[in-house]
């Protein structure tokens, strides 16, 4: 029997059921009603930043908004880059099996991550102060008495006992089996960590790298209670001076944007880091074009069926 | 440091509550409805705490006071700072929970709804009975993380001039001049309330783990 004849005997295919066709199920209509709600908020508050508008207000505090942000972005990036430098130590104490290398790195990590930054900001600038003597003798009072160096002193420690930790996670996520082979081949210890152990285990820490940057672009807003002017300091300024709600919306919608840009080019960086991770499977062309994938998944059989 | 546990341990269950019910909505299958808890935890995840704390704090106030200003003239409310700080510190902390319980919600397999409808239960009792005892294990190790991030994030309501644990070291340190002593003992006091929370979450962990098998 031919393909043609047996076709033929076949009763034809029953056309697809129709589709169930979508009611006003409660989900459906309280997830309208929260949508609604939220452009109904985003309306209200265009509409008051709109109305309130004020040039003065903007040419008065525009300025001075724009150079907190700035003030932010050093204090982020600065204690970021410090902190990454202190962790390294911090971690390899942590991994360490000498007592005496890892009691400090624990305590230091432990005391860190457990006690607020807030109250960590409090103790180093408000507590420097009791010491005001010892630290004149030595030279360094002038580094205490700024609240930008306490607040860059301080946010660097946090912020090193967490990514210590985030870096011996990702370190010891990487398989012995890995160490072994590096040293059946004969490679020195330093060479397996840089050219084996940290590639490895850098794609791991990536994203547990973009939160910690995140917690810190939201941290360091505390930096306005000990009278430093970042973003948060110069909206707390002008409302004091104001009274005008606005300050907080602006400041509001500048952290938001600077947040999920920062989420968005940490994702793009992770799938971009992490392509060769990424298995190719017939499911996997769900993430093509459309076109694409149907003329590579489904047609190719055909094709070579055919001849 | 009363002042501190009463906030946090009223700020979880609200918070708590209101994160699983934003984790359902991101679970369900109508797209109005996930795309609005989207909005919700992109915007209160984003926002810096203490950020949140200012505008729920004077905000609300404004907001009362207009409300109350149809009615009397010159009203003279004050918000309680307590309330505020609770209230702010349940946004941040169910938007965190809401992610917690929707990973949790993905690690449930759909044989189990399935084979709660199967035996006859209704979808209430498919959840209450056989979806959250599950679900709380599966949430349990980032739920523990949330409450030591809570306890800590209490300490931001000082600001706002509620008499907590920092306030109080703060004010011990004006007045005594010593205030290297007084916050240091403040961290100390945050560093023990951790280590109290860790032993009872290791007890509730063991708790929620007695139904698997033992190795």
């Amino acid at each position: 029997m031919t393909t043609a004849q047996v076709t033929a005997t076949l009763k034809p295919a029953l056309p697809p059921p129709p589709p169930v066709a979508p009611g006003w199920t409660l989900a459906r209509i309280s997830g309208f009603a929260f949508l609604g709600l939220w452009l109904a908020g985003g309306i209200g508050l265009v509409l008051m930043l709109y109305n309130g508008f004020d040039p003065a207000f903007y040419a008065r505090y525009g300025p001075k908004f724009l150079n907190g942000l700035v003030v932010t972005l050093e204090i982020v990036f600065l204690s970021i880059l410090i902190g990454s430098v202190i962790s390294l130590p911090a971690a390899a104490g942590r991994m360490s099996e000498n007592p005496l290398a890892a009691a400090p790195a624990f305590a230091f990590v432990y005391f860190f991550r457990g006690t607020p930054l807030i109250a960590q900001t409090f103790l180093v600038y408000y507590g420097a102060g009791s010491f005001r003597d010892p630290l004149e003798a030595v030279g360094l009072w002038w580094f205490f008495r700024d609240p930008f160096y306490c607040v860059i002193f301080t946010f660097s420690l946090n912020t090193a006992a967490y990514q210590a930790e985030i870096l011996r996670g990702a370190i010891q996520n990487v398989g012995k089996g890995q160490w072994e082979a590096g040293k059946s081949l004969g490679l020195s210890k330093l060479t397996i960590y840089r050219k084996i152990v940290l590639p490895q285990a850098m794609i791991v820490a990536l994203r547990p790298y973009g939160n910690e940057i995140v917690l810190m672009i939201k941290g360091s807003a505390i930096a306005s209670i000990v009278t430093v002017f970042d973003l948060m300091g110069e909206t707390r300024r002008a409302f004091s001076r104001t009274f005008d709600f606005e300050t907080y919306i602006w400041a509001a919608i500048l952290y938001l944007i600077l947040v999920e840009l920062l989420r968005r080019v940490w994702a793009r960086l992770e799938t971009r880091l992490t392509r060769h991770l990424v298995r190719i499977t017939a499911d996997s062309g769900k993430d093509r074009p459309a076109g694409e994938t149907e003329a590579a998944v489904i047609e190719e059989p055909v094709v070579t069926a055919r001849p | 440091m009363i002042v501190t546990v009463a906030l946090a341990l009223t700020t979880l269950p609200f918070g708590l509550l209101l994160g699983f019910i934003i984790a359902l909505a991101k679970d369900s299958n109508e797209p109005a409805l996930r795309r609005a808890a989207e909005i919700y935890t992109t915007i209160f995840r984003g926002l810096p705490e203490l950020l949140t704390l200012f505008i729920v704090f004077y905000g609300a106030q404004i907001i009362i006071r207009q409300i109350a200003g149809l009615f009397v003239d010159q009203p003279t409310i004050e918000i309680n700072s307590f309330v505020a700080g609770m209230f702010a510190l349940g946004l941040v902390f169910s938007s965190y929970a809401s992610e917690a319980f929707l990973s949790a919600f993905k690690g449930i397999p759909s044989g189990q709804y399935e084979g709660g409808f199967a035996v006859g239960l209704t979808r209430f009792q498919t959840m209450r009975l056989i979806i959250v005892p599950q679900l709380i294990r599966l949430a349990l190790p980032a739920l523990s993380n949330l409450w030591m991030i809570l306890l800590k994030d209490t300490a931001l309501v000082s600001v706002i001039g509620l008499a907590d644990t920092l306030r109080q070291s703060g004010i011990a340190a004006r007045v005594t001049k010593e205030a290297f002593l007084f916050f240091g003992l403040a961290c100390l006091l945050y560093l023990v309330l951790a280590i109290i929370s860790s032993v009872f979450l290791g007890y509730i962990e063991r708790w929620s783990k007695r139904g698997e098998a033992v190795q």
